[in-house]
């Protein structure tokens, strides 16, 4: 074992540094990173699978990871379909401002979500900019389920552009040359040659959009209304039971939580190694 | 700036249908992301300029900005430590279980930041694994600058990582050989071989990283305890501000921390056009 543990640490290479680099980084992994994790997990084993069962079945629990997964899913198959839009112009048209533009993309990226979220509150609720005329038309956005959609449009919308871009500027034009001079009209091109090849990054960014989406918190709890039962977010309801002092309720809805993040984590890692493989060449 | 020239029908889109795609693009862009923009600066500037200094200017606010700076200050160095050494041991050696350790470092992105202020309270807080011992020891880590700063470190981990971890890849390790056949050390590699070639990455990364680390708000708010002017950070103060129904003062705070974004998009925008060609490829997809 430690011959064998020896022998791999001599072939690792010529270079100096190994043992302290990888030294510091498992180190720091494990005690920011590993450890806490590990703690949530042994926390919510201590509670066995009855009393885990007993407080992941509680109504308002259900209720807020429905709202969270449920909106999350819409936003961003909404951020897939206009990142793809959006995605396409930037990179196949020239227009003036198309730098000023695509770098504004990644506004909500570097925007804190607090702030996201007042801003469009102030946007969205009734006495504002467009909450105005669009509760006079009947449409309520903010303080209702539709208004964490659009905060979660806003945080989610990077990842489906950003997915995208390269994957379209690699685009060879080949193949749309050939579809093209075998007689194919562009929709034909675009549906049978382009649409595939774009597929998994369309996935990709929708799936990374979607994992933001469940867990954000700042940007949602400003203008969602958090009522519970109806527009009370799983990560709200965490803090809440953390507020109350209930430890295990926290830790229950952050493991269903944490449990979903790794999932849409695996599934991602196995749409970029297809996307990886299905690239052109 | 003229569209492409038209090779041949069928290979590109009509005009009239190009116009109304790049007139829907931009049409949501407006929507979704200038429109909040432009409502933060505009709802700051709304009450004037005297009640816009006042509100930067009151004490709680400043020792919010002094705070968000510590707490950037020692999470940006610490991610640039991990984050040289974790790219040094990833992109010189071979060693087995390396895909796992860069899947690892990725974790905090996939976990609610809210998750990531919970797992603290859970191992510091009163009822926590340390809790006893830290109480023993008089020592306050959870709804104090400590815990703060670890959650805000949970949050950021991954950041100058991922920056230099696939440039270095790209770069393969021969030039480092190369000075290690001459003779030379460790430290005298890294700084005259790989620091020149990775600087501007490692910049790019340290800009997102004090970026998430300016502007966090779900892990800081669970661990933070929202003592006012004590561990308060500049978006813990945008929600005290705005719960209290000052919305003129929240937008003040607001502002500050959304001149910060534009100053980080402006230096990434630039480092993308001035050294596109020294950052990984593909390293604007985050």
């Amino acid at each position: 074992m430690a011959s064998t543990f020896a022998r791999r640490w001599r072939q690792a290479g010529p270079l100096p540094g190994f043992g302290l680099t990888l030294g510091v980084t498992l180190t720091w992994l494990s005690l920011i990173v590993l450890i806490p994790l590990m703690a949530l997990l042994v926390k919510a084993a201590g509670l066995g699978a009855h009393g885990w069962w007993a407080i992941a079945s509680d109504a308002r629990v259900l209720a807020a990871l429905k709202l969270s997964f449920g909106s999350a899913l819409i936003a961003a198959m909404i951020d897939a379909l206009i990142g793809t839009l959006i995605a396409w112009v930037l990179v196949r048209y020239r227009f003036p401002g198309r730098t000023l533009f695509d770098a504004l993309i990644d506004l909500p990226f570097a925007l804190p979500t607090a702030v996201a979220g007042i801003a469009l509150t102030a946007i969205y609720a009734g006495n504002g900019w467009l909450g105005h005329s669009l509760e006079s038309a009947g449409i309520k956005i903010a303080y209702a389920p539709a208004g964490i959609v659009v905060a979660l449009l806003f945080v989610g919308l990077p990842f489906a552009v950003r997915t995208l871009q390269p994957v379209l500027e690699s685009l060879h034009h080949e193949h749309e040359e050939a579809a093209a001079s075998l007689g194919a009209d562009r929709f034909t091109t675009l549906y049978k040659v382009v649409l595939p090849q774009i597929l998994p990054a369309m996935l990709t960014g929708f799936s990374l959009a979607f994992a933001r989406g469940v867990g954000e918190y700042g940007s949602v709890i400003f203008i969602a209304g958090n009522l519970p039962y109806v527009s009370e977010i799983a990560p709200l309801l965490i803090v809440i039971r953390l507020e109350e002092f209930d430890y295990h309720g926290a830790t229950v809805i952050a493991t269903l939580m944490l449990g979903a993040s790794f999932l849409i984590l695996f599934l991602v890692n196995t749409l970029q190694r297809r996307l990886a493989r299905g690239q052109p060449t | 700036m003229a569209n492409p020239p038209e090779r041949s029908r069928g290979l590109t889109e009509p005009a009239w249908l190009r116009r109304a795609l790049i007139g829907a693009a931009l049409g949501l862009i407006a929507l979704v992301i200038l429109l909040p923009l432009a409502a933060v600066l505009i709802e700051a500037s709304a009450a004037g300029w005297h009640a816009y200094a006042s509100a930067i200017l009151e004490p709680d606010t400043l020792a919010a900005i002094r705070l968000t700076l510590l707490v950037a200050l020692l999470c940006v160095p610490s991610n640039i430590v991990f984050g040289i050494a974790a790219a040094w041991a990833i992109t010189k050696f071979r060693f087995p279980g390396k895909n796992l350790l860069i899947t690892l470092i990725d974790l905090p992105f996939s976990v609610s930041p809210v998750v990531a202020g919970l797992v603290f309270v859970l191992l510091f807080g009163t009822q926590g694994w340390f809790g006893d011992w830290l109480r023993a020891h008089d020592f306050k880590l959870i709804f104090a600058t400590p815990g703060i700063v670890l959650a805000t470190f949970f949050v950021t981990f991954p950041f100058v990582a991922r920056e230099l971890i696939p440039l270095m890849q790209q770069q393969g390790a021969d030039q480092e050989e190369a000075a290690a056949s001459l003779g030379a050390g460790g430290w005298r590699i890294f700084w005259r071989v790989t620091f020149p070639n990775v600087r501007w990455a490692l910049l790019y990364g340290v800009l997102l990283c004090n970026a998430r680390a300016m502007g966090e708000f779900g892990a800081v708010s669970v661990v933070s305890g929202h003592i006012r002017g004590l561990t308060t950070t500049l978006p813990l103060q945008v929600e005290i501000l705005y719960n209290e129904f000052n919305a003129a003062g929240a937008f003040a705070v607001a502002s500050l921390l959304t001149l910060l974004a534009l100053l980080t998009l402006g230096l990434k925008l630039w480092l993308e056009r001035r050294h596109g060609e020294s950052l990984a490829r593909g390293a604007r997809s985050h």
